[in-house]
C-alpha cells in the first residue's frame, strides 16, 4: 500500500484521530476531560438522627401533638375543606364557561369595531406589518410599558432575595461554593462555541424585524437572554465579565428603560394634546419603518435579554 | 390651565422614571430622588385636583394617538385626583416618619431597591387611581404586587421573608381570580375599556342574556380584590406582612396598597359594572356579612395578640371591614362613607404603625405588651401621637375615626333592612376597639422604674416632625369633615 505521507506526518491529521475514534481504539476524551464517578451522597447515621430528634421535639413541645385534638380535628377539617373547595370552584368555573358565548360564532362580542380597526387600519396607523406588534407598542403603549416595567421590578425583587455582598464572599471564601465554576466541559464548549453566535444572530433578527415578521422585542430579548446563559455555562463568568459585568447590565437596562420611557412620553404628550407625532412611519415593509415600534423593540429586546440573564447570574452566584 | 390635564399622566410616568434612575444611583441619591418624586407627584395632584374642582366636571386622558376603544386611556375627577394627594402625603410621611428604621435595618448595599421599590409602588398607585381601562389595572395590580413583596422581604429575616412568601401566594390567587373575571367579561362584552364594558353590561342586563356568566364574573373580581386588600376571611397573611417588616413598609402596606386595591373595587362598582346592578346582584350582600365578621372577628383577634404591631394589624383587619360593611350598605352614603373611612383609616393606621415602632425603640426592640409599662414617659412624642391615633380609631370627637363612625351609622339609618345589623356590629365594635387600644394607652402610660433610656424628641427631629403632621391630618379630617364630605359626593356624582 502506497503512501503519499509518513506515517507520523499521518498520525497528526485530524483524519487519523477520527478513523482511530471510530474504530474505538482511543477515547478523544479519556485524559482530555475530568471523568470522576460521581460518589453516593451518604448522610451519617449521626445527623439523621438528629433530625429525627428535632422533628420529633418540635411535633411533641411545640404543637403538642399526642395531646392537641385540635390540632388533629383542624388536619383532617383543612384536608376535607380544600378538596371540597377546589372541585367546587373547578365545577362552578366549568358551568360558567359553558354560558359564554361559543367560540368562532361571527355575532360573539369580541368580534367588534376594535379587532376590525385593528385589522384593517393597523398598517396605516401604525406602519407595522405585524398588526400585533403594531398593536401592543402602538395602540396600547402604555399596557405594555406598565409590562416592561413589571420584569424590571421583578428582577430588582430578586437582587433583594439572592444578591450577596461582594465583601461578604471575599471573607467566607472557604464556606462558600458560588464561586465555583463547573469544570471544562468540551462538548458544552464545542457546541456552545457553534451555536452561540447563531443564537445571538437570530435574537437581533428577530427585534429588527418585529415589525415586519412574527416576534418582537420580548421573544428576540428572551432569546438573546438564552444565548448568553448558554455561553455563561460553557465558559463561566471569568469570560463572561470580560463583555458583559455589573457596570455593563446596569448601562444597558437603564439607558433602553429611559429610552424607551421617552418614546412614550413624547408619544402620549403629543397625542393627547393634538399635535403630530414626528417619528416617520416609513414605507411599510422596509427595515426602517413602523414609527415607534421599530426602537420601541430594541430597547424592549435589551431589557428584556438582561433581566433573562440577570435572573440567572442571581440564582447561579448571588450575583451579576 | 390646560396644561394640568397632562399632569396626571406625567406623574404616572415621573414616578416610573425615578424608579429607573435609581436603579443607577446609590442608597442616598435614591433617597434624595424618592423625596423629590413623592412630593413632586403631590404637587402635581394638588394643582390637578384644584383644576378639576374649579371644572368640576371629569376629563378623559388618551395615552397615545389613538382614542378609546382603541388605545389606553386614564380619567379623572375630584375624586381620583384627590386621593392621588392624599396616597402622596401618606406615603411622604411614613417615609419620613421611618426613615431612621430603614437606615438601621436594611443592607446599605440595598437601600436604593427599596426605593426602587417605593417609587414603583406609587407609579402603580397612581396608575390605579386614574386608569380608565380593566387591562391597565392588571398590569399595574401585578406591579403593585411584586413591590409589596418587595417592601416586606427587604429585611431579610426568616420570618419577613415567610410573610413576605404567604403574602406573594395569597396575592397571587386574588390577582388570578380578578384576571378570570376580566377574561370572562372581555367574552362577553368584547371591550375592555371601562365605559365601554359599562355600556355593554347594561344592554346584557336588560336583554338577560349571560345573567350567570355576569354574576360570576362580578363574584370572582371582588373576590380577588377583596383577598388582596384582606377582607375578614382571607386576611391570614396580614399579620405577619405588617408586624416583620420594617416600619415604613408597615405603615405603607396597611394605608396604601389595600386602599389601592379597595379605590380599584370602588371603580369597577361605578365605572364597570355600574352601581345599580351591582346593588341588584346578591354579591353585595355578601360583602356586607363579611364586612360585619370582619369588624368583630379583627378586634377579638387583636385583643388575644400580645405583640404590639400585631395588634395594630388585626386592628387593620377590622378597619377594612367597616369600609366593605360601608359597600354591602349599596347606598350612596354608605359608599362617601367607606371613601371617607379609606382616608381615616390610612391617616391613623399610618400614624399607629410609626408611633409604636418609637414606643418598642425604648424597650429594646420588645414588642410584647409588658415590656412596653411606661414606654410613653420615655418617649413623650410617640406616647402622645399614638394615644391621639388610639382615641382616633376608638372614635372620640375631634379626630377622623369619629366622623367615620358617625357618617357610618348616617347610613345605616336610611337603609330599611340592613339597619339593625350594621348599627349593632358597629356599636360592638367599638366597644372592642376601646378595649385593646386602651388597654395598650394605660400600658405605655403606667410609671413605672425601668432601666431603658429615655429618648427625647429633639434627638430625632424628623421623627417628632413626621409625628406632629400625622396628628395635624388627624384633627384637619375629625373638624373639617363637611366639605371633605361634599367633596366625596361631588367627586362620586362624576366617577360614574
Amino acid at each position: 500500500m502506497s503512501r503519499a505521507r509518513k506515517q507520523s506526518d499521518y498520525e497528526k491529521t485530524f483524519a487519523f484521530r477520527f478513523f482511530r475514534w471510530m474504530g474505538g481504539e482511543k477515547d478523544a476524551f479519556v485524559g482530555n476531560m475530568e471523568m470522576r464517578p460521581q460518589k453516593e451522597y451518604v448522610e451519617e447515621e449521626e445527623t439523621i438522627q438528629e433530625r429525627m430528634r428535632d422533628r420529633q421535639q418540635a411535633m411533641e413541645e411545640v404543637y403538642d401533638s399526642g395531646h392537641n385534638k385540635e390540632l388533629r380535628f383542624f388536619n383532617i377539617l383543612y384536608r376535607c375543606f380544600s378538596i371540597v373547595f377546589c372541585v367546587a370552584v373547578v365545577a362552578l368555573l366549568i358551568i360558567t364557561v359553558s354560558y359564554l358565548p361559543s367560540v368562532g360564532r361571527e355575532d360573539k362580542p369580541t368580534n367588534n369595531i376594535v379587532s376590525d380597526t385593528y385589522i384593517s387600519e393597523g398598517l396605516t396607523d401604525t406602519g407595522a406589518v405585524n398588526i400585533v406588534t403594531g398593536m401592543i407598542l402602538s395602540y396600547r403603549a402604555f399596557d405594555t410599558f406598565g409590562e416592561t416595567n413589571v420584569l424590571f421590578i421583578a428582577t430588582c425583587c430578586v437582587m433583594i432575595m439572592l444578591m450577596v455582598d461582594e465583601d461578604k464572599i471575599r471573607e467566607n471564601k472557604e464556606s462558600n461554593d458560588r464561586g465555583f465554576e463547573p469544570k471544562n466541559d468540551a462538548i458544552l464548549q464545542v457546541a456552545a462555541r457553534l451555536l452561540v453566535p447563531v443564537v445571538f444572530l437570530f435574537g437581533i433578527y428577530i427585534i429588527l424585524n418585529g415589525h415586519l415578521s412574527p416576534g418582537g422585542g420580548f421573544s428576540g430579548g428572551a432569546m438573546i437572554g438564552a444565548g448568553m446563559i448558554l455561553y455563561v455555562a460553557a465558559f463561566g463568568f471569568d469570560k463572561m465579565e470580560k463583555f458583559f459585568n455589573e457596570k455593563v447590565y446596569k448601562c444597558v437596562k437603564v439607558t433602553a428603560l429611559i429610552c424607551y420611557g421617552c418614546i412614550v412620553t413624547y408619544y402620549f404628550l403629543t397625542g393627547a394634546n393634538g399635535l403630530p407625532c414626528r417619528i416617520p412611519l416609513g414605507e411599510p415593509g422596509t427595515i426602517l419603518s413602523g414609527g415607534i415600534t421599530l426602537p420601541i423593540n430594541i430597547f424592549v429586546g435589551s431589557e428584556v435579554a438582561c433581566t433573562m440573564y440577570a435572573f440567572y447570574a442571581l440564582f447561579r452566584r448571588g450575583g451579576l | 390651565m390646560e396644561i394640568i390635564r397632562n399632569f396626571p399622566c406625567l406623574s404616572i410616568l415621573l414616578a416610573m422614571f425615578s424608579a429607573i434612575i435609581s436603579s443607577a444611583l446609590k442608597g442616598a441619591g435614591a433617597r434624595r430622588l424618592n423625596t423629590f418624586v413623592v412630593t413632586a407627584v403631590g404637587v402635581l395632584s394638588a394643582c390637578t385636583l384644584y383644576f378639576t374642582h374649579v371644572t368640576g366636571k371629569s376629563y378623559v386622558y388618551v395615552m397615545g394617538h389613538f382614542p378609546a376603544p382603541l388605545g389606553n386611556e386614564i380619567r379623572f375627577g375630584t375624586l381620583e385626583a384627590g386621593m392621588a394627594l392624599f396616597f402622596c402625603v401618606i406615603m411622604l410621611f411614613s417615609l419620613n416618619g421611618g426613615r431612621e428604621k430603614i437606615r438601621l435595618e436594611i443592607d446599605p448595599g440595598k437601600e436604593n431597591l427599596y426605593y426602587i421599590m417605593v417609587d414603583l409602588l406609587l407609579s402603580s398607585l397612581l396608575a390605579l387611581v386614574y386608569t380608565n381601562d380593566l387591562f391597565t389595572a392588571y398590569v399595574f395590580v401585578e406591579i403593585n404586587t411584586i413591590a409589596a413583596c418587595g417592601l416586606i422581604m427587604i429585611m431579610e429575616s426568616g420570618r419577613a421573608i415567610e410573610a413576605a412568601t404567604r403574602y406573594m401566594i395569597m396575592s397571587l390567587l386574588g390577582s388570578g381570580l380578578f384576571l378570570i373575571g376580566l377574561c370572562m367579561l372581555y367574552d362577553m362584552t368584547g371591550h375592555l375599556l371601562m365605559s365601554n364594558v359599562q355600556e355593554s353590561v347594561r344592554q346584557i342586563a336588560a336583554e338577560g342574556s349571560y345573567m350567570i356568566p355576569l354574576l360570576v364574573t362580578i363574584a370572582l373580581m371582588v373576590v380577588g380584590l377583596a383577598i388582596k386588600s384582606a377582607l375578614f376571611p382571607f386576611h391570614a397573611w396580614l399579620p405577619d406582612a405588617y408586624g416583620y417588616s420594617t416600619v415604613s413598609s408597615a405603615a405603607m402596606l396597611s394605608s396604601l396598597v389595600s386602599k389601592g386595591y379597595i379605590f380599584l373595587l370602588i371603580k369597577i362598582i361605578y365605572r364597570v359594572i355600574g352601581f345599580d346592578i351591582f346593588v341588584q346582584s346578591r354579591i353585595i350582600n355578601v360583602l356586607f356579612v363579611f364586612g360585619l365578621a370582619g369588624m368583630i372577628m379583627g378586634s377579638t383577634s387583636a385583643i388575644r395578640e400580645n405583640d404590639i404591631r400585631r395588634m395594630i394589624s388585626y386592628s387593620s383587619v377590622a378597619q377594612i371591614g367597616y369600609i366593605y360593611m360601608g359597600f354591602g350598605l349599596g347606598t350612596t352614603a354608605g359608599m362617601v362613607a367607606s371613601v371617607f373611612h379609606i382616608l381615616a383609616h390610612a391617616a391613623t393606621k399610618s400614624l399607629l404603625f410609626v408611633s409604636g415602632v418609637g414606643l418598642t425603640d425604648v424597650a429594646d426592640d420588645n414588642k410584647q405588651f409588658i415590656e412596653l409599662t411606661g414606654a410613653a414617659y420615655r418617649n413623650v412624642c410617640a406616647g402622645l401621637a399614638f394615644t391621639v391615633g388610639a382615641l382616633s380609631m376608638v372614635g372620640i370627637p375631634l379626630f377622623s375615626g369619629f366622623i367615620s363612625k358617625l357618617l357610618f351609622s348616617q347610613a345605616a339609618v336610611q337603609s330599611n333592612l340592613k339597619m339593625l345589623p350594621a348599627l349593632i356590629v358597629l356599636a360592638i365594635s367599638t366597644v372592642l376597639n376601646t378595649i385593646y387600644f386602651m388597654k395598650t394607652v394605660i400600658r405605655i402610660y403606667t410609671p413605672i422604674k425601668s432601666g431603658y433610656p429615655s429618648v427625647f424628641a429633639k434627638d430625632h427631629p424628623l421623627y417628632a416632625l413626621t409625628l406632629l403632621c400625622f396628628v395635624a391630618l388627624n384633627i384637619v379630617l375629625g373638624m373639617c369633615s363637611q366639605p371633605i364630605a361634599d367633596w366625596i359626593t361631588q367627586g362620586l356624582s362624576v366617577f360614574a
